[in-house]
């Protein structure tokens, strides 16, 4: 009986299985392997290089690049989405007229592709016309590109991220926010606590499971998304807003350089491990809230 | 206040879609309203092609996912064999390395299959979804173990009891799920970009993306249109069932 429970198991199994190995498994052990071997080139064939790759990556400078604008893109949109998701659910927790509209308007850019998204804000910063310029000129500030400008495109690729993630965010605070018991709120009241020490005191603490959550979530998405970087900037001007996968595109699909994408991507992986372990790490840890 | 800076981009593209390009940067009330930029878009770029290209694969993806993770969740939620752990945590290791990430190894994989550029090649990774797998073997488990010793002893087989017990009862989660999969693959760029390279396979967000960025010549008025065009089905969809669509990106999430 319990033998052929096995065979029923493993039956049950096989075709995901199948398909995960062949697609991911064996795809990620493949990366890593090729990262220890030389790009083929014409009749040359892939040769041993050792890390070779991994020194090349070293002393490339658009890979420190790469890594910089991603750490910096990391730091702004993270706090950012995970602030304004807070803001948002506090605010549109209460009932009033119109809150229904508000969730809605906050949660749209959630299910646009982030494709379409990039070409909304695209027009939104086009110099000259765009209406960023526009409110400008009311107040006689000259035109700007910010997309086209190494100081500024990397922030207003992050502004896109930051709005189209934060309505995301902000649902899972909404349902935390419920689970807070409405007799807490009532007592602190009563020993005449302040509507702010109550958010800080009680509000806060009480929310931090999804705040590590949402916070790991941003951080995944802060390595994953770069759809909008191919519309809006290509990585540019000049590099100033390369972000890691986007520089594995250019490697592996524009200069068909395989190995040194592998390795790059072999980075990557390991970048995302790291959060995915400070993900299961939070999980364990902080359940004892409730 | 916030509420309108959120919305502001959205209704900058809706204004300007539907007015005529002279009034694409000029609010006036009384502008005319068209659907001209529509109509040009559409016939500027074959969407009609990629919208039909989209729909099938999000139906193909969708379709296989639900079949063979169900499968999957069932034997982790209810049998009992020899390496459940260690194959569980394999799984597990996709919610980690997404497919996206190996865009060029799964490249040559789809060349040596003789697969690049077809529709099946954008889905392939993604039909063993580790997520599907852990949501639906979640939902299994939470299913009172009475329910199945009361169907096995009514002499259902273990197919038998998967469909006419676990299946009914898991819809909601599949439902979910299915929300979730048809905006995630609908939205997808990156590996589709990668993968395909004619209009018969590229999916709309590929020849949004081309058409927006090729033609310097076309005026803002119509990408914008084709824009809108282009994520109107799934903001209908959302628009129409709002409380399903959070609930199921929340529940998605959560788990």
């Amino acid at each position: 009986m319990l033998k052929r429970d096995w065979i029923h198991a493993w039956l049950l199994l096989l075709p995901a299985f199948v398909l995960l190995l062949a697609f991911t498994h064996l795809p990620a052990m493949q990366t890593l392997i090729d990262s220890f071997w030389s790009t083929p080139k014409g009749r040359r064939p892939s040769a041993f290089v050792g890390t070779d790759n991994y020194v090349r990556m070293l002393a490339d400078p658009i890979f420190a690049k790469a890594m910089w604008n991603s750490a910096i893109y990391a730091a702004l949109t993270i706090p950012a989405s995970v602030m304004l998701a807070l803001a948002m659910a506090l605010w549109v927790q209460a009932r009033f007229a119109g809150v229904a509209l508000m969730r809605m308007a906050f949660f749209t850019p959630t299910v646009l592709p982030l494709i379409a998204v990039a070409n909304i804000w695209l027009f939104f910063y086009a110099p000259g016309f765009g209406l960023i310029d526009q409110i400008r000129g009311l107040f006689g500030l000259p035109s700007v590109n910010l997309l086209g400008q190494g100081g500024s495109a990397l922030y207003a690729v992050a502004v896109v991220t930051v709005w189209k993630e934060a309505g995301f965010f902000m649902i899972f605070y909404l349902a935390a926010l419920q689970t807070i018991p409405p007799a807490l709120r009532e007592a602190a009241a009563i020993e005449g606590c302040s509507s702010w020490a109550f958010f800080r005191r009680v509000t806060l603490p009480l929310i931090m499971p999804t705040t590590l959550f949402v916070s790991v979530n941003a951080t995944i998405n802060a390595f994953r998304l770069v759809d909008h970087v191919f519309v809006m900037t290509r990585g540019g001007p000049d590099n100033a807003s390369m972000l890691l996968l986007y520089y594995i595109f250019e490697n592996g699909f524009r200069f068909w350089d395989t190995a040194y994408a592998s390795a790059l991507t072999i980075v990557l992986i390991a970048v995302l491990t790291v959060a995915g372990i400070g993900q299961f790490f939070v999980a364990d840890r902080r359940v004892h809230y409730r | 206040m916030l509420a309108v800076l959120w919305v502001a981009p959205l209704l900058y593209a809706l204004w300007s879609a539907f007015h005529p390009a002279a009034y694409e940067a000029r609010f006036v009330l009384t502008a005319p309203l068209t659907l001209e930029n529509f109509v040009t878009a559409w016939g500027k770029a074959p969407f009609a092609r990629y919208f039909l290209n989209t729909i099938f694969l999000v139906t193909l993806i969708l379709t296989v996912q639900l079949s063979l993770c169900t499968l999957a969740a069932f034997a982790f939620a209810r049998l009992e064999f020899p390496g459940k752990s260690v194959l569980f945590a394999l799984v597990l290791v996709q919610l980690l390395i997404m497919p996206d990430v190996l865009l060029v190894e799964n490249y040559r994989s789809m060349m040596r299959l003789g697969l690049v550029d077809t529709i099946l090649a954008i889905g392939l990774p993604y039909f063993a979804s580790g997520f599907a797998i852990f949501l639906l073997r979640q939902t299994f488990r939470a299913i009172p173990k009475e329910l199945d010793e009361a169907a096995r002893i009514e002499g259902c087989n273990l197919m038998g009891l998967l469909w006419r017990v676990y299946v009914p009862l898991g819809k909601p989660a599949m439902l979910a799920f299915g929300l979730v999969s048809v905006s995630h693959h609908w939205n997808n760029f990156l590996w589709p970009l990668v993968i395909t390279n004619s209009v018969e396979t590229r999916p709309l967000t590929v020849g949004l993306s081309i058409f927006a960025t090729t033609d310097s010549g076309t005026e803002w008025a119509v990408i914008n249109a084709a824009t809108l065009m282009t994520s109107a089905p799934l903001l209908l969809g959302f628009l129409l069932f709002q409380r399903q669509f959070v609930q199921s990106f929340m529940r998605a999430g959560i788990k």
